[in-house]
């Protein structure tokens, strides 16, 4: 139950961004998640994408330094305390969390948690265990 | 003969002691360096050849890859037990270029040092503020030695610490300053953030030397620090500083303390010697060291001599400013770097690409080293800390390596120029 996740190095300077959109957009490629973690010095995009090899690729060729990982994708109700519910579960069992990054699937009533977790294996059989519903990235494109 | 009559001296005179002490060091380094013998077989030169100081350009040169290849002892021309002291600077790769001293090296070294005080003007009753670097670099040791041959009071303060060297001066009352010109303008920032002045301070005059400057910037510490400001030349090879030294009379150049250092200028790509007043490659013989001799040694500064009379009355030939190098070394802050050492590191570190610049700029008044490293996939992360952690290790064995900070940046790949020649590893933005 895990969702490819395409990590992007972006150097600190102006118009990277909007150069990493314009190649995926001229070849089709839809985003459905993103992220941008940042420091003085240097960037990374953490993307989730319909056609993951595909931006791979594009991506490389554009000049770009480009990382594939896997990610866990959480799905939890769009209310107070959805997040918190899942958190809980994590801190429990003494799992870190590297990053995280959310978003709302259109139908407004759920919301979407990709984690990135120093222990995977675990982290997705506590969460199964627990009930919570895991995405594939198929799913996640079909939202 | 005392220091006044020998740099006095009218040129025959100076020329014969020259010839005498050229002639008896090459004996005594063919009989004693195996490395020197096989050069001079090889160049067809013998010892009884020298008869004149025109034959000098007989004698084979010496470069940073003949110490390199002898690295660490071996051009040493006394058993180590005669060696007193050593020094180190940097070489063009993972080894430095080691340099010895017999107790008859110090005091030649104490001795040329305080001549060199003495063209500034300081004397015994001078307190001197030693800001050059302590330790393996030859500047702080060799300063400290020359000032207390002279009978200045000398305080080792070495660098670092600006606020704390500025309490210093102000309540010692020092008079000379001796650190490197950029240095020199950094203490000027620690008093003006110290709401300090210079009429708060006793100081005169600031010999300043170890990394290139320029007129303007010589107005600058002169200006900011209300001292006159000379300059100073040594490089470690040669002894370390009291090579050559500008007087307070000269418009023009350092003296040479030729009666130790025999200077030439030669072309850096025929390598003939080249007549005074032209530009070229600084060559220098020393005349009188024990432990470390060096024959024709290219310093790969590149300068003019001219032996015009000084206003001081010296005949010493004089030197021009260093105006550049012939080969890619850089001055960072008094340190000296080769980019070949940066390639060394970074080729070091596990998945780091051959790919990489070089970015030297002044902030104020201190110089900033930035390196850029181009990220390929295979060192690539999702997770920041990883790439953290990267340029913190490059951070940590540059320092290790070079004795300095400098700032690591990451790039895109190919973001780095490719070169189809020699690959331009170097972009200079300082305006010295």
């Amino acid at each position: 139950m895990r969702v490819e996740q395409i990590a992007v190095f972006l150097e600190n300077k102006s118009g990277r961004l909007a150069e990493i959109t314009r190649v995926l957009a001229e070849n089709t490629i839809n985003i459905r998640a993103l992220s941008v973690a940042d420091t003085a010095d240097f960037g990374i995009l953490r993307l989730i994408v319909d056609k993951v090899d595909l931006a791979k690729d594009v991506l490389r060729k554009g000049g770009f330094t480009v990382g594939k990982t896997n990610v866990v994708a959480v799905e939890v109700p769009d209310r107070t305390g959805g997040l918190a519910s899942v958190l809980e579960v994590v801190t429990e069992a003494e799992i870190n969390v590297e990053y995280m990054y959310a978003f709302v699937n259109k139908s407004g009533s759920d919301a979407v948690l990709i984690f990135r977790f120093e222990e995977m294996d675990k982290a997705i059989d506590v969460l199964q265990e627990k009930g919570f519903t895991l995405l594939t990235g198929a799913q996640i494109c079909s939202l | 003969m005392n220091w006044q009559e020998i740099e006095t001296l009218p040129r025959c005179g100076l020329e014969s002691i020259q010839l005498r002490r050229l002639q008896a060091l090459v004996y005594r380094i063919y009989d004693k360096v195996p490395p020197y013998r096989a050069k001079m077989d090889a160049a067809g030169v013998q010892p009884q050849d020298i008869q004149s100081l025109a034959d000098l350009r007989k004698l084979p040169f010496t470069t940073k890859d003949d110490l390199r290849d002898n690295y660490p002892f071996g051009l040493f021309a006394t058993p180590m037990e005669e060696v007193i002291r050593v020094h180190a600077s940097s070489g063009t790769t993972g080894k430095s270029t080691v340099v010895g001293y017999t107790q008859a090296d110090i005091a030649l070294w104490a001795s040329v040092m305080a001549r060199c005080l003495t063209m500034a003007g300081v004397t015994r009753g001078d307190m001197v503020h030693n800001a050059y670097g302590y330790g393996l670099f030859t500047g702080g040791l060799g300063a400290h030695y020359g000032i207390e041959a002279l009978g200045a009071t000398v305080i080792p303060v070495s660098g670092g610490n600006s606020r704390r060297q500025v309490m210093i001066m102000r309540d010692f009352g020092s008079t000379v300053l001796l650190s490197t010109p950029s240095y020199a303008l950094n203490l000027a920032d620690a008093m003006a953030d110290a709401g300090v002045t210079p009429d708060d301070f006793q100081l005169r005059v600031g010999i300043h030397g170890a990394e290139p400057w320029s007129e303007n910037m010589r107005e600058e510490v002169e200006r900011k620090l209300g001292i006159k400001a000379v300059d100073i030349y040594g490089l470690s090879e040669i002894i370390g500083p009291g090579v050559a030294m500008e007087c307070l009379q000269t418009e023009r150049g350092m003296h040479i303390l030729e009666d130790n250092f025999l200077p030439e200028i030669v072309d850096p790509d025929t390598l003939e010697p080249l007549p005074y007043g032209e530009t070229g490659e600084l060559v220098f013989t020393t005349l009188t060291k024990e432990a470390f001799p060096l024959i024709r040694y290219r310093t790969k500064d590149i300068s003019r001599l001219f032996c015009e009379p000084c206003a001081c009355g010296r005949t010493l030939v004089r030197m021009e400013k260093v105006t550049g190098r012939t080969d890619d070394m850089l001055i960072i802050r008094g340190v000296n770097v080769f980019p070949s050492q940066v390639e060394h590191v970074l080729m070091g570190v596990e998945g780091v690409e051959p790919h990489y610049q070089i970015e030297v700029s002044r902030e104020g008044s201190l110089d900033v080293m930035s390196v850029l490293v181009e990220i390929s996939e295979h060192i690539f992360s999702d997770e920041i800390k990883v790439l953290e952690q990267l340029s913190r290790k490059i951070r940590a064995e540059l320092k290790d390596m070079l004795g300095i900070t400098a700032k690591i940046k990451l790039v895109e790949p190919r973001s780095i120029q490719r070169f189809e020649g020699k690959a331009q590893r170097v972009i200079d933005r300082r305006k010295i």
